[in-house]
């Protein structure tokens, strides 16, 4: 047994714990292929109930894709804590000279990188389906993406967290998270209609300022929170 | 109970879960290299005390303490502990390897891989390594479970039921690996319902019944007698105390 150690490194754990999960779902794929095949039927129902006659694809487009990140998003943060409570690997995480906050971190990276890839299935075929212009307003789009999904990842990861410690994770976790989504939803539905519509990006910039904000709330009031949510 | 050089410290020690208290104000007091077999039946509350004695449910009331650090601690206080528990700790998806290396990076062990050669050997499930641990039976897998608990070389090992599910091979495993612990100095506090395990390596044994240790007994140079601790455990388990 080792007499060498390191101090503890909040990156160094983070990564970790992310690339642990990322693991774990790349070996099971549980968690990503049921949200992509949430996604992908989702897609096709909005296509098949739309009729362009009356709503145009760029005006549908943005919230479309919207529930479907949420959505899909949340089933993979249901997951999330699951893994470490099935057989209290928790318990020896928190045992560790890791940090709660690390911990924390880490999960919301793992979660990051899922909803990520979930979105980059989802947003194509979106524009496929919808028959969506691809012109160099998609960039701008991803780059909402990317920024409501670090929002959406600090509220879920919290809330997974709180959820999987009862009998109802499934049920308990959008019923919590759903209406702190909100604040992050509205502005990333409004900055992308905004984009895909290339209208002027001055359009777009109250709308990204309000998701920033909100991210570095979120992110941050989530981490302090969350070692809270262990105590028993 | 105490020891003249203390390691592990619990003083008044309380919890409570909602109305009801499940542990009663519990002291003791464990030196480097001893190691405390507690019994009792079901819902005595010696799980709640363990995860009590390792920081991962802060008492209602009293203090714990190891080496002089009041747990939970910082980090170099929780890498002073090892815990072992019917449950495995351990993620199904991941390989024997996977999860040994995963607990010894989280504890900073700077050489991971000879850290991690050495407890698989010890445990003797090198030949699984590369095995998922939900491919293993149940005895393997605590095994697994044992070897990420050990494979930093903790000062304070808590084991929960640790023999559940073990063959005459993994026990024998098993105790080695914490009677070497045990020389080694470290201290160890074992839960188990049977009598001849939890005795092999205690030094000091209690019985536990509503929260409380209605039954101690020290070193054997201290009149430890396994045949009176014997009756007094099977008269409380039989309901005659």
């Amino acid at each position: 047994m080792s007499t060498g150690y390191r101090s503890p490194s909040f990156l160094r754990d983070s990564w970790r714990i992310a690339r642990k999960d990322l693991r774990i779902e790349f070996r099971t794929r549980s968690g990503f292929l049921s949200a992509s095949v949430f996604a992908l039927l989702s897609v096709a129902i909005f296509r098949f109930s739309w009729d362009p006659t009356a709503v145009r694809s760029l005006d549908l487009a943005p919230g479309v894709l919207w529930v479907i990140f949420t959505f899909s998003g949340l089933l993979g943060l249901n997951r999330s804590f699951g893994v470490e409570h099935a057989d209290r690997a928790m318990d020896a995480l928190l045992a560790s000279p890791v940090s709660r906050e690390a911990i924390f971190a880490g999960k919301a990276l793992g979660n990051l990188v899922f909803v990520l890839g979930v979105q980059a299935l989802a947003l194509p075929t979106v524009a496929l389906f919808f028959g969506l212009p691809l012109g160099p307003g998609w960039l701008a789009v991803v780059a909402v993406a990317v920024l409501a999904a670090i929002g959406l990842v600090a509220v879920g990861t919290l809330f997974s967290a709180i959820a999987s410690n009862t009998r109802l994770a499934e049920m308990l976790l959008p019923m919590l998270a759903l209406p702190f989504f909100v604040p992050v939803l509205i502005p990333a539905a409004q900055a992308t209609a905004a984009m895909l519509a290339e209208r002027p990006l001055a359009d777009a910039v109250p709308w990204l300022k309000i998701l920033g904000a909100f991210d570095i709330v979120f992110v941050a009031a989530c981490t302090v929170a969350f070692p809270f949510t262990l105590e028993e | 109970m105490s020891a003249t050089s203390d390691a592990l410290v619990a003083h008044g020690v309380s919890r409570r879960f909602g109305p009801r208290t499940v542990v009663r104000e519990v002291s003791l007091a464990l030196a480097d290299g001893d190691c405390l077999a507690l019994f009792g039946p079901n819902g005595a509350g010696k799980t709640t005390l363990l995860r009590l004695l390792g920081g991962l449910l802060r008492p209602h009331g009293g203090t714990v303490t190891l080496h002089g650090h009041t747990l939970p601690g910082d980090a170099d206080t929780r890498r002073l502990l090892g815990v072992v528990s019917h449950k495995s700790m351990l993620y199904d998806a991941l390989t024997v390897r996977e999860n040994v290396t995963f607990a010894a990076e989280c504890q900073g062990v700077r050489d991971v891989r000879s850290a991690v050669d050495r407890v698989l050997d010890l445990l003797l499930v090198r030949d699984r390594e590369h095995q998922p641990v939900r491919a293993l039976s149940r005895g393997l897998q605590q095994r697994v479970s044992v070897a990420r608990a050990l494979v930093h070389g903790p000062r304070l090992v808590l084991c929960d039921e640790p023999y559940t599910g073990l063959d005459d091979v993994g026990a024998r495993a098993l105790t080695g690996a914490l009677r070497a612990l045990k020389a080694a100095g470290a201290t160890v506090v074992l839960i188990t319902h049977n009598l001849s395990e939890g005795l092999e390596l205690a030094t000091h044994a209690a019985i536990m019944r509503d929260g409380r240790f209605v039954h101690e007994a020290g070193r054997p140079t201290d009149g430890f007698d396994l045949p009176s601790f014997a009756a007094h455990y099977r008269a409380l388990i039989a309901g005659g105390e």
